[in-house]
């Protein structure tokens, strides 16, 4: 897949992040840049610690940067938007809500009329399947229907930037496994630009246009691999045990220093 | 509940039990269902029992027998037995004691709520507001009798304001508490979506902590009717609270009984209420749930 053509979309220019702990100050992120063209999938990878949520949420409008500039197609970014949707590990749906309801939050803020609302409500709780839980409350709901939810709500809510923060790390490895096809096959029919964080290697290579390995003490970006493989993508396929060694090699190779 | 290919559309049909298990379950639950009804009521109508034969054998005269309060009873709900100033004045009483209450109480909540919400999510309000409460707290309600008697004189007023002011603080307190208990993501989450300003206060901030605030009320809605004896102490003719104060003047022991028994069932019966409204506006909540 060539994204040479692709307008940029996101723009991430000498963003650092300190955090004061106490009396200390802690340098999160080592100034970064990085841009996104439209439409690609980005994995974030590292260990805890690398500040790879930080930028995820830097780019969401959650956190401002201590020093330079996040930027979506030349807009700066300046808090929370609608352009941007977050996908919590832990779902953040809101327990008092339907599924439904979940759902067409972003819609009902907008105030469109009533009928469009239902439309786009209905049209999104097909895409994720969970017709048949429409009316139930996330506390009757799986931990993978959760996340299809919180999937969800992002997307009825137009947003073109899907931000990820390790979504499938609370579930089961089938699960896992089904959200992961799910959320390619959402991601390919919408054409959304995806961040999704995590740490898993092969998450990683299973989902990724292009994997940035970061590493910690300050946050900064380490590598940025492009996975040129084809989708569906074969796990046991040589090439993809090879590019997973790879990047499980640069996620390792500066912490070993540490470890000694 | 995992929810891979080959179960999760179906996860709810996998634990349907067959017909044999739902019959013998519905049975079950019809003995549950018994056995809560024969210990509660069994218990209190034990210590009627109790209380019957420890007046007859100790041969007091200071305390009524059982008998002589439902008598008591009778004749304060329909009259015909003593024809005295309080036969069939039954209604009138709760009525008015009603008044007061729920004047009280729903003072309390219109002001707490909100007061509470705000306080919640505001540091500066929290820092204002803070230190006063925490030393207003923990002085006793009974102890503004003598100036509530002053601001208000003697009369309903006096009433009510106790009755607000014992049901204000649990209010305000789980409300703050609930508001600053709300996970922040929720926040995060309804910033994204579009959400901000006032619509934030009355679509994530009031249901979020909508289950503390029941408790808040619940609590408050209890002590409301503990104070309004205290509160109908005052100087007031009619109400459950000074059935109960002229019953002590006029050495009736049976009307003091009475009262208070009137007096439980009153609050028994409404917060019976409270619990239906709130389980009904906390379905979505498991854990809230009674």
């Amino acid at each position: 897949m060539s994204n040479e053509a692709r307008p940029t979309r996101l723009a991430i220019r000498g963003v650092t992040k300190r955090f004061a702990v106490g009396d200390d100050e802690v340098e999160a992120l080592a100034p970064i840049d990085l841009t996104i063209p439209q439409g690609e999938f980005v994995c974030l990878i590292g260990a805890s610690g690398c500040g790879k949520s930080t930028l995820l949420r830097i780019i969401a409008g959650f956190e401002e940067p201590t020093t330079g500039e996040t930027s979506i197609g030349g807009k700066t970014i300046t808090g929370p938007g609608r352009d941007r949707g977050m996908v919590f590990q832990d779902y953040a749906l809101f327990p008092w809500m339907t599924v439904r309801e979940n759902i067409s939050f972003g819609p009902r803020q907008r105030q469109l009329p009533k009928a469009e609302i239902e439309g786009v409500a209905d049209e999104f709780i097909r895409m994720v399947g969970l017709e048949r839980f429409a009316e139930r409350y996330p506390s009757q709901l799986s931990g993978g229907m959760k996340q299809r939810v919180a999937i969800a709500r992002v997307l009825a809510n137009n947003a073109s930037i899907l931000l990820m923060d390790e979504p499938f790390g609370a579930l089961d490895a089938l699960t896992r496994e089904q959200l992961q096809n799910e959320l390619l096959q959402i991601w390919s029919r919408t054409g959304v630009t995806a961040i999704f964080v995590t740490h898993s290697v092969e998450e990683a290579v299973l989902l990724a246009d292009r994997v940035l390995v970061m590493s910690a003490g300050p946050g900064r970006i380490e590598s940025d691999l492009r996975v040129e493989l084809a989708r569906p993508r074969d796990v046991s396929s040589p090439e993809f045990n090879e590019l997973r060694r790879d990047v499980a090699r640069r996620l390792t190779s500066h912490l070993a220093p540490t470890r000694v | 509940m995992d929810d891979h290919v080959t179960t999760r559309s179906d996860a709810p049909e996998r634990r349907a039990p067959e017909a044999t298990t739902t019959a013998s379950r519905r049975h079950r639950q019809r003995l549950e269902t018994l056995r809560t009804i024969v210990l509660g009521v069994g218990f209190p109508i034990l210590l009627v029992l109790i209380w019957d034969r420890a007046v007859a054998i100790s041969g007091t005269r200071l305390i009524p027998s059982p008998h002589q309060v439902a008598v008591m009873m009778y004749d304060f709900s329909f009259g015909g037995v003593y024809d005295d100033a309080f036969s069939g004045t039954i209604l009138i009483h709760i009525w008015k004691s009603v008044q007061r209450v729920y004047s009280g109480f729903f003072l309390a909540a219109i002001i707490g709520i909100p007061l509470g919400m705000m306080i919640g999510r505001s540091r500066i309000l929290r820092q204002l507001l803070d230190p006063t409460i925490s030393l207003l707290r923990p002085i006793p309600v009974t102890a503004w009798l003598p100036l509530s008697m002053i601001f208000f004189g003697l009369g309903p007023n006096a009433a009510i304001f106790l009755v607000f002011l014992g049901a204000f603080y649990p209010i305000l307190l789980n409300t703050m508490f609930g508001v600053r208990s709300i996970d922040p993501r929720l926040f995060e989450a309804a910033a994204m979506l579009g959400c901000s300003g006032t619509r934030m206060f009355r679509q994530i901030v009031l249901p979020a902590s909508l289950p503390a605030i029941f408790s808040g009320l619940r609590i408050a809605h209890g002590f409301a009717w503990i104070l309004i004896v205290v509160g109908e102490m005052t100087g007031v003719p009619t109400g459950l609270g000074s059935v109960v104060m002229d019953g002590r003047t006029l050495s009736r022991t049976d009307l003091v009984i009475t009262g208070m028994i009137v007096i439980g069932a009153c609050g028994f019966v409404t917060d019976r209420i409270i619990v239906a409204i709130s389980n009904r506006l906390l379905s979505w909540s498991p854990q809230h749930r009674e």
